[in-house]
């Protein structure tokens, strides 16, 4: 049994999806859909505990061996990423109900949770499989689910933003299978590693180049890299609370370790980097991004819409991490990840509390909240202070590891304007704040009361996890360091 | 570049002047309908690269001829292992002078195929949606909508 | 019998000496929230825990001036950085002046927020605990890491009391606080930090500095060694140093405890304990003069003493004016850093302790005078001293002290601060610590004169009565005050503890 948890992790929800829908009641389809969502992140849990204590595990479907058949490899870097996908969409799947019944029609709940199963089926597959063309097909998976997901939303234009949404990835998505389909023709071959052996990245013809670039900018629209992030705003402000929760704490993240493993697995980041530098083009749009998306933030009424360029930037920290391309900064990007997923996601369950209780996400409606739902705004602040980067919360340890790998990489100017970046952050969270707490009471928060205990306490769970990762280090620390050392290609220590 | 090869790479001319046009619908039609029929075609493209990189000149489909399906089973009846016998010498040269193409591209379009079948009918599912709403497909009168709501 | 030798164990053992004294104002955070409901038991409990902090303080101080320097790990935070603690004497004397002064301001505050009939007391008690915990953390560091950690998380927790009133004028105060305070650390300090560790290879404070080997070796050029120094002495905007100062005066909306303790006290010295220490643990003072890059920074802070003992002239808001006179006595504690003499810094130690005892007088009486008079502004207060004669008592004496006159505390500082800059030939810095010292006298003194002389308009009779703040507020600032006296006769033992920290 414990041979197949591979594969069980990714068809566990997978089968969970169609049963929901065949149930057609709406609280047995929430237990099932919970039931595969805690198993997932068990076995999640006990992958990542395997691959700590014995290395990559790798797990051919039906016996074919690679690469005729489809293998799945969990190693260090995709064992993380699924622990806190898996992780983050139990949890918010165990804050969903009151928030769905609000937002979403009752008839349509079985309907909800089953294409919540297949995106998180979709984002685990993307991280277990170790061939590229099941990457492209569970990206789609993961894509088409969240433009259904975010259609959902109560506003008439959440149509449009999943559309929007819908045009652009499958565009990204097009793009991505024309680079798989340029890599096959060269190699013959779908296995990631065994693409990666025999391509020859020094001598290589020049349909390398050309797969390569539809590759990154299909990701990159994934990613949602500025420019190329127009998509992003629109889905997560018009999308269900509980929708935006999980798709902003974990669907770019998952494309963004689908990039670092097509740069670092397939292509070699002497390829990608020394031969073509696109890190320092990255690092240029990283920080555009991270300046543009964030004075943008500071600027929005609509508070999911404000996080939503704020996961923009922080994207762009992630992929400043990853492009300096030693061990140093790709520790701290995949560290920026998990952590980002953590505030992130538990930022936008405070934005989905509030927008039960206040029934709005505009700011306006919130000022004042403070008062009269202490708990819900006082979340907000330890989440917010964990995006600032203060001490002793996991933002701030992303971003020392980022700062000191960028001084080690003698990026003085990276250095410089990461920090003065992070200030942006400092604004647009204190803004909340400051509403919240000392603004006149706006009609709506004036008789609301703190969230039920159901949304609370998985809230409260996750910004929780913001200090506790803030304070114990190593755990996320060795699991991401080793992740970049398996991306390097070093001897796992 | 000779004119030979040019035109000898004639599939590949068709690919990238489907995938352009079908790009350019997308980016350039405001109307949601012909945004996704320009995707469509943008995604077929695609499908024709695929297949068109599978296909060898003169390969035939990756099935065994019935022919030497059956010499074969005939030769060896018992043993399906024993293939150094003579009789199956000159069977297997009959097999080997036969080309096949590989099957896997076909193989991979079918799933990109479902996958953008998918796509498109939740785009328009979306669209059927958005026009309820709006009353319209076009997407700069939903924006001018938008904004004055 | 074997219970009682691990008790008196664990009483000498310094490691755990350390961890008790971070862990007591934690389990004074825990005990207030326990007792939240219960006004009187909280408030015993607080100070209960204060006391026995200050008794552990004690404690450790006689294990540091007797020459020793414990220290605990708590292990490594991130690779490279470790969370750890080691006390010398110029932290061991801080974390002695926060936690002696934890309990007086506890009991003033007890006097004052219950006198005013404040709201979310609980809030402000725990509040008032993270930050003595950050004070107590940042003195004990052992390294420039866990004296950033210390510092943020001091900045955090005292953002609630700032703002502790909810008021629209609190909100601005407050967000010029966390703004200028949050901002310049992340900016600047952290930078630096960083820098520090990737040429010195450590965080490690030690005596002698770290960064010599590496100026000597040439990874870190003249100009870059100032302009690291720049990132410190601005990134730790809690020193005030101007232009960097407004956050001071934005505090004052607090209420009077919070600028007593925090804005004369905990925060402020911080601050300055953190530039000190920076430059004897990480420059070294030797480094400093044998570059000469400090003296921008003395004549900076020399500017920033002038400049704000002016400003202080105009305010008639009483805590406004002890604010800036806040930010040019904290100038005369950079200035001594800065000009990295051994008397200098040693000066500039001293000063921490005597300005300490003597502007947390000055605050309190400003406390106990709103909370009896109600009277916030210096013009109003002519003739007050009859009717609250022990509160201006006190202020006079806190003002001689922070003028620097015998027989207070303060003119043992300022006289090494002066010899300091004799010494390495900065007359101009020496002018300036004089005029300064004019400076205080014409804006400090008239305050107790003035409230001294006769009401304006004698015609009602309660001037003559006394009607003093209650008990729990005059207590304690009475005590500050003959604290600032007995300072004076201290003078040459802080001076012999101090002195170690100058020899690398």
């Amino acid at each position: 049994m414990s041979d197949h948890l591979p594969i069980l992790l990714i068809v566990l929800p997978l089968i969970a999806a169609p049963l929901c829908v065949l149930v057609g009641n709406r609280k047995v389809a929430y237990v099932v859909a919970l039931a595969a969502a805690w198993c997932t992140f068990a076995i999640a849990l006990t992958l990542i505990t395997q691959v700590t204590r014995s290395g990559p595990i790798h797990y051919n479907i039906g016996d074919w061996a690679p690469p005729y058949g489809i293998e799945y490899v969990v190693d260090s870097f995709s064992g993380f990423v699924m622990l806190f996908v898996a992780g983050i969409g139990a949890l918010v799947l165990s804050y969903a109900p009151p928030s769905i019944k609000a937002e979403i029609p009752q008839s349509k709940h079985y309907l909800f949770y089953a294409t919540y199963m297949l995106c998180m089926t979709g984002l685990l597959g993307i991280c277990a499989t170790g061939d590229l063309f099941n990457v492209f097909v569970f990206l789609e998976i993961s894509s088409l689910s969240s433009y259904a997901l975010i259609s959902l939303g109560r506003s008439r234009r959440a149509p449009l933003a999943a559309l929007q949404y819908l045009i652009l990835g499958s565009i990204g998505a097009t793009f991505i299978l024309i680079g798989i389909g340029l890599l096959y023709q060269m190699t013959g071959t779908l296995n990631m590693a065994d693409i990666a052996s025999r391509l020859d990245t020094h001598h290589g013809p020049r349909t390398m180049l050309v797969s390569f670039a539809f590759l990154t900018v299909g990701l990159c629209i994934k990613m949602a890299v500025f420019p190329l992030h127009r998509w992003l705003p629109g889905a997560y402000t018009y999308a269900p609370s509980v929708v935006t929760c999980f798709i902003a704490a974990t669907s770019t993240k998952v494309s963004v370790y689908a990039f670092a493993r097509v740069v670092f697995g397939i292509f070699t980041p002497d390829f990608a980097f020394e031969q073509l530098s696109l890190n320092t083009g990255l690092m240029i749009l990283a920080l555009i991004g991270i300046f543009g998306t964030s004075i943008t933030a500071i600027f929005q009424d609509n508070v999911k819409r404000m996080l939503a360029f704020s996961s923009v930037a922080q994207i762009g920290y992630m992929l400043l991490g990853i492009s300096m391309a030693n061990q140093s900064g790709l520790t701290a990007g995949i560290i920026h990840m998990f952590n980002h997923a953590l505030i992130k996601g538990g930022l936008f369950m405070v934005a989905g509390c509030f927008a039960l209780r206040l029934g709005s996400v505009n700011l306006s409606d919130w000022q004042g909240a403070g008062r009269t739902m202490p708990w819900t705004s006082f979340a907000w602040v330890v989440g917010g202070l964990g995006l600032i980067g203060v001490p002793l919360t996991a933002g701030f340890v992303s971003k020392w590891l980022l700062l000191t790998a960028a001084v080690q990489s003698e990026l003085w100017p990276v250095a410089v304007l990461m920090l003065l970046s992070s200030l942006l952050a400092l604004v647009y969270i204190w803004r909340v704040v400051e509403s919240l707490y000392f603004a006149e009471t706006s009609q709506r928060a004036a008789d609301a009361v703190d969230a039920p205990l159901q949304m609370l306490v998985p809230t409260y769970i996750l910004i929780g996890a913001i200090l506790v990762f803030g304070v114990w280090t190593t755990y996320p620390f060795d699991l991401a360091s080793e992740a970049a050392s398996t991306l390097l290609g070093a001897p796992t220590p | 570049m000779s004119i030979e090869q040019v035109v000898g790479l004639y599939n590949y001319w068709i690919v990238v002047f489907l995938m352009m046009t079908g790009f350019y619908i997308v980016i350039a039609r405001t109307n949601l309908i012909k945004s996704i029929i320009g995707l469509n075609i943008f995604q077929t493209s695609v499908f024709l690269l695929y297949i068109t990189m599978g296909r060898i000149n003169g390969g035939t489909a990756p099935i065994i001829p019935a022919v030497v399906a059956d010499a074969h089973a005939h030769a060896h009846p018992a043993d399906a292992h024993a293939t150094d016998g003579p009789a199956g010498h000159s069977l297997h040269e009959t097999a080997d002078e036969l080309i096949y193409s590989n099957p896997l591209p076909s193989v991979l379009m079918l799933t990109a195929i479902v996958v953008g079948i998918a796509t498109t009918a939740l785009a328009l599912a979306l669209i059927v949606r958005i026009r309820e709403e709006y009353g319209t497909v076009e997407e700069d009168e939903i924006l001018e909508l938008d904004r004055y709501s | 019998m074997i219970a009682e030798t691990t008790i008196t164990g664990w009483l000498t053992d310094p490691e755990s000496l350390i961890a008790a004294g971070l862990l007591l104002p934690l389990l004074a955070l825990i005990a207030i929230q326990l007792f939240g409901r219960w006004p009187n038991l909280r408030e015993a409990a607080t100070l209960t825990v204060s006391t026995v902090l200050f008794a552990v303080v004690g404690r450790l101080s006689q294990i540091v001036f007797a020459g020793n320097r414990p220290s605990l790990t708590l292990g490594e935070f991130l690779p490279g950085f470790e969370i750890g603690f080691e006390i010398e004497p110029l932290g061991m004397l801080f974390a002695l002046v926060a936690s002696g002064l934890w309990i007086l301001t506890t009991i003033y505050a007890i006097g004052y927020m219950r006198g005013h009939h404040e709201q979310h007391q609980t809030r402000f008690f725990s509040c008032f605990a993270i930050a003595i915990f950050a004070a107590v953390a940042a003195a004990f560091s052992a390294n420039l890491f866990t004296l950033f950690v210390a510092y943020e998380v001091m900045t955090i927790s005292t953002y609630p009391l700032v703002a502790h009133h909810g008021t629209e004028k609190a909100r601005d105060g407050a967000r010029v606080y966390l703004g200028i305070l949050l901002s310049t650390s992340i900016a600047f300090l952290m930078l630096a930090i960083v820098w520090t560790w990737f040429i010195a290879g450590t965080l490690q404070f030690r005596a002698g500095g770290i960064l010599s080997d590496a100026f000597a070796a040439g990874d870190i050029s003249r100009w870059q060694l100032g302009l690291l120094l720049a990132l410190f002495a601005f990134g730790i905007a809690k020193a005030a140093l101007m232009p960097f100062h407004r956050w001071l005066p934005a505090a004052m909306v607090a209420p009077t405890p919070v600028s007593a303790l925090l804005h004369a006290v905990a925060v402020v010295k911080v601050g300055v304990f953190s530039v000190l220490k920076v430059v004897v643990y990480v420059f070294g003072l030797d480094l400093l003069q044998t570059s000469g890059v400090n003296l921008w920074l003395a004549y900076l802070a020399g500017f920033s003493i002038l400049t704000a003992s002016l400003v202080a002239m105009t305010k008639d808001n009483l805590k406004a004016r002890l604010a800036y006179s806040t930010i040019s006595q904290l100038g005369y504690i950079t200035l001594g850093a800065a000009i990295a003499t051994p008397s200098s810094v040693v000066g500039g130690g001293m000063h921490i302790v005597m300005h300490a005892v003597g502007k947390i007088t000055l605050f309190f009486c400003a406390g106990a005078i709103y909370v009896a008079a109600h009277k916030t502004d210096i013009s109003q207060m002519r003739g007050l001293g009859r009717r609250m004669p022990f509160t201006f008592a006190a202020f006079l004496i806190a003002t001689v002290s922070i003028i620097g006159l015998p027989p207070c505390g303060g003119a043992w500082s300022k006289w090494f601060l002066a010899v300091g800059t004799v010494e390495s030939h900065q007359f101009i810095l020496t002018a300036i610590l004089m005029i300064s010292s004019l400076l205080n006298i014409a804006y400090l003194m008239p305050i107790p004169m003035r409230a001294f002389q006769t009401p304006e308009g004698d015609g009602d009779t309660s001037g003559s009565t006394i009607q003093e703040a209650p008990l729990f507020c005059v207590v304690p600032l009475c005590i500050t005050a003959l604290g600032s006296i007995a300072l004076f006769f201290a003078g040459q033992w802080i001076y012999e503890v101090l002195l170690p920290i100058t020899i690398p």
